[in-house]
């Protein structure tokens, strides 16, 4: 592999990591917002505050690693998408910025007031923000985002069908993910009716998401005949994964398999983001926009791209252990008995 | 809708949304950097003396930590997406120079995430001294990850480390880039001045409450703690903002010169305190003769280069740039002789100082080191105008020509505003009932992540 493909492999780990681990804390917010009133909803409020609170930080980090390697190591493609896409981002920026902070505010806060205010300013971000930045890879993905400085329609590259399309799946699947996780989570604390209501909602949105995705075959058809080409030829076999990991996690759900569910389920939106990759290599910014670039064409200088690369490693060296850590310590603590 | 090219108004929108989001995220980057260590230090000290004060002191502030981590995280995401939003046409060039330390600094991001989940929710989990120990990894990224941030900022004033080619970066060095001339003065004060900003921010907390007659050894330690740390700072603080302004006499002579309002190149240069400019001269201000060639050159015949050796077109405004610097000048010495009274009533008779103006003027410590990072910052960035990256790249070059980019700053506008009323009021209560947990607290039965 050259230099360029490896930054832009390592950039989509990191945008895989984001989807499957941020956009299990977004579910958590859509959740919450669907939760009901103030105290029929408060067991589920609590146990989506416990899952998501030690980890949403860290995981956050994981968009901002994905920007920073995109502007360094694709600048033009990075001015290009910032720039054209201007509008879903300021959008999802703000959704971040109320998120996180609704978030924290909520906890912190103990007045009922207080609480539905900072939470219900925590759920709707968490459903705006994926779908603003499913747009984006909607509008990059159908060939809308031109190279340049706000060179593409800088509204209908990311309102558009694919796009619309892409933020009902990003919101569908945050909600999958964590309908799933949260089924693990409330089992563990030994909450069966919580986690019984979580299963039920796995597998509605489970069922929707699918038919969502299905329908969306239609949708690219019309609207993305290059992407469509893409993902059902070569990433063919990447998308029927996708399929038959969602089937086998809607079954796993069933039989009530949280753990192993957690795998599937991530599995079936992995093979998402890697279809999308393949379907549109090696573009960058795919046709038809007039000015696309290739991924060799849009790196930047091969000695930026080694200096990065041997930082992310060794910063990798020190990252793992520590996430090792972090991990254990919530295991540990996790077969300890409920105290009343 | 086609973007043409950025209106002035849209230029304006988007240098005041940055510099609004920038002096924003600072203050919360400054507790960011400076709280670990002082929270480490007194839970140190808990620890050894077993005193349950400072076991107190760490818990509080460690859960004041929590709470400010999250918001500045979210605060510093918006800064990165604001590069590009932004400033696209001075990231599509020079992304790929300053990528490298913004790189690491999202490792720093990572470790420090990682180790405050540690430190926050397992303080009750890990034997003591193996807790202490996890809230080293905190201080050292707080501090690695301002280092790496402000060598970006110092190389958009001391541009190197690449070749331009009709207008394309080509052959790039990142580590030259990073380690350009002006990174050691800008990384050093920078680092210092968010020790001051968090000793001082947190000693005026105790000293409010000080002065409202709770004198307990918790409330006295807690201003202890804080006030000596960043008063024992300030000298330092002042001699290398000394530095700073003799690196510009050589390197950035044109900001200099905006900073002391010198229009004609020359010797015998007078050191102007305040003033406003009016027609190429600071009127109403106080001058000490040949002051400026005295400070920079230890001689009244020291040769200052004026904004005469410059187009008009490529100066600074003065007057911004002169007054903050002098506000931060002003503070820094205010804060200096601050910090002498304590230490003088202290070696004579090991007690705060009898009158009350120390208390209340003490109160005020937080705010005014707040200010004068502030003010510093204005002094560095209004100073590089009208340049983006310094003499490379114009600021009105380097804008979004999307149109709207002022209801973008409209919007961040509401956004930070009703940020910082929930910051502070989250922050209030928390001080008055204590049991609130930070956000990255879990209650002790109920473990959990992904
Ligand atoms: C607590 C905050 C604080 C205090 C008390 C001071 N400064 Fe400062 N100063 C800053 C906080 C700061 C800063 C962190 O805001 C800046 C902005 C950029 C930088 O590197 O540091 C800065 C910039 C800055 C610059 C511009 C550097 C550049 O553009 O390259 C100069 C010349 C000084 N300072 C000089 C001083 C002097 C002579 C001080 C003596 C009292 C002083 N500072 C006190
Ligand atoms: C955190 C402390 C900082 C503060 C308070 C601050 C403040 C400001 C202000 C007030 C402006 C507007 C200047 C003007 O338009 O006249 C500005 C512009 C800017 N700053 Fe900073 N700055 C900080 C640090 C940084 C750092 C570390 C970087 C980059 C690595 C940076 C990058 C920029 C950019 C790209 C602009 C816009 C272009 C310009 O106006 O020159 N700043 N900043
Ligand atoms: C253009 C300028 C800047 C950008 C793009 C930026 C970016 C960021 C980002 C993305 C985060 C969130 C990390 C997380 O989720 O944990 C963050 C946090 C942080 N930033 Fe900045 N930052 C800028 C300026 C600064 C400056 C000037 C400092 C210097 C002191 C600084 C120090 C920090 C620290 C210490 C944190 C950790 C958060 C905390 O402890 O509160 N940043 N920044």
């Amino acid at each position: 592999m050259s230099l360029a493909q490896w930054s832009i492999t390592v950039l989509w780990i990191g945008l895989t990591l984001y989807v499957l681990l941020a956009g299990a804390d977004f579910g958590g917010g859509f959740w919450d917002l669907f939760a009901g009133g103030t105290h029929r909803g408060r067991p589920q409020r609590d146990l989506i505050e416990h899952s998501i609170g030690p980890v949403w930080e860290a995981n956050h980090v994981w968009l901002i690693f994905v920007i920073v390697l995109l502007w360094t190591a694709f600048p033009t493609v990075f001015a290009a998408v910032m720039s054209t896409l201007y509008i879903p981002l300021t959008l999802a920026a703000l959704g971040i910025i109320a998120r996180g902070a609704a978030f924290a505010f909520r906890k912190a806060s103990d007045q009922l007031g207080q609480q539905r205010l900072f939470g219900a300013a925590f759920a709707l971000s968490s459903v705006l923000t994926p779908f603003f930045l499913g747009t984006v890879a909607g509008g990059i993905a159908s060939g809308r985002v031109p190279l340049g400085l706000a060179a593409g329609n800088l509204l209908t590259s990311w309102w558009n069908p694919t796009s619309v399309l892409a933020g009902t799946l990003a919101v569908g699947a945050a909600a999958y993910l964590a309908a799933t996780y949260l089924c693990a989570d409330a089992r563990r604390e030994v909450e069966h009716q919580l986690a019984e209501a979580f299963r039920r909602r796995a597998l509605v949105t489970g069922l929707v998401l699918g038919a969502v995705a299905l329908g969306g075959i239609a949708v690219l058809h019309a609207d993305a005949p290059q992407l469509f080409d893409g993902l059902t030829h070569r990433a063919l076999p990447l998308v029927i994964s996708s399929g038959i990991a969602g089937v086998a996690s809607l079954l796993l759900v069933l039989r009530r398999r949280y753990l192993l569910v957690r795998i599937t389920a991530a599995l079936a939106v992995t093979a998402v983001v890697w279809g999308w990759a393949l379907a549109q290599y090696p573009y960058l910014l795919p046709p038809p926009a007039r000015a696309n670039i290739t991924i060799a064409a849009g790196a930047a200088n091969p000695d930026v791209l080694w200096a990065t690369l041997i930082a992310l490693a060794a910063g990798a060296a020190l990252l793992i252990p520590s996430l090792l850590w972090l991990f254990m310590l919530f295991q540990r603590s996790q077969h300890g008995v409920k105290t009343p | 809708m086609i973007a043409a090219a950025a209106s002035p108004i849209d230029l304006f929108a988007a240098r005041q949304q940055m510099g609004i989001s920038l002096g924003w995220h600072i203050i919360l980057a400054c507790l960011g950097v400076g709280m670990p260590a002082l929270t480490l230090f007194v839970e140190w000290r808990g620890w050894r003396t077993g005193e349950p004060a400072y076991q107190l002191l760490a818990r509080r502030w460690a859960k004041a930590m929590g709470v400010l981590f999250a918001v500045g995280a979210v605060s510093g995401t918006i800064l990165s997406f604001e590069m590009g939003l932004l400033w696209p046409a001075m990231m599509s060039r020079y992304g790929q120079v300053i990528g490298l330390p913004f790189a690491m600094e999202g490792i720093a991001f990572f470790i420090e995430a990682i180790f405050l989940g540690i430190y926050l929710y397992a303080w009750d989990r890990l034997p003591p001294r193996q807790h202490l120990l996890s809230g080293i990894p905190i201080v050292l990224a707080g501090v690695a990850s301002a280092f790496f941030v402000v060598t970006a900022n110092a190389w958009m004033n001391q541009p190197r480390g690449f070749d331009l080619t009709n207008g394309t970066v080509t052959a790039v060095d990142p580590w030259a880039a990073m380690f350009n001339p002006a990174t050691p003065p800008q990384t050093i004060h920078m680092l210092l001045a968010a020790f001051m900003v968090s000793g001082f921010v947190i000693a005026s907390v105790y000293a409010v409450a000080l002065l409202r007659g709770r004198r307990d050894r918790y409330h006295r330690l807690g201003f202890l703690v804080s006030f000596t740390a960043a008063a024992v700072i300030t000298p330092v603080q002042i001699a290398v903002g000394d530095y700073a302004a003799r690196f510009l006499a050589s390197y950035q002579t044109t900001k200099l010169a905006a900073i002391e309002g010198v229009y004609h190149t020359g010797s015998h240069i007078p050191l102007t305190v305040a003033g406003v400019p009016i027609g190429e001269q600071l009127r109403y201000g106080l001058e000490i003769p040949n002051g400026l060639s005295l400070l920079v050159g230890y001689s009244p015949n020291t040769l200052i280069i004026g904004l005469d050796r410059v187009p008009v077109a490529d100066r600074p405004p003065v007057g911004i740039v002169h007054l903050s610097f002098d506000v931060m000048v002003g503070l820094g010495f205010g804060l200096l002789v601050l910090g002498l009274w304590l230490g003088v009533s202290w070696w004579r008779r090991r007690e705060l100082p009898r009158s009350p103006w120390f208390l209340r003027t003490a109160s005020l410590s937080g705010i005014a080191a707040c200010c004068a990072l502030e003010a510093g910052w204005v002094t560095t960035e209004v100073g590089r105008q009208p340049w983006i990256v310094w003499g490379q790249m114009r600021t009105a070059d380097a804008v979004n020509p999307a149109p709207g980019l002022l209801t973008g700053l409209v919007a961040v506008l509401v956004v930070y505003l009703v940020m910082t009323i929930g910051t502070v009021y989250v922050l209030r209560r928390m001080a008055r009932y204590h049991q609130l947990a930070a956000p990255q607290e879990v209650d002790a039965e109920l473990g959990g992540a992904w």
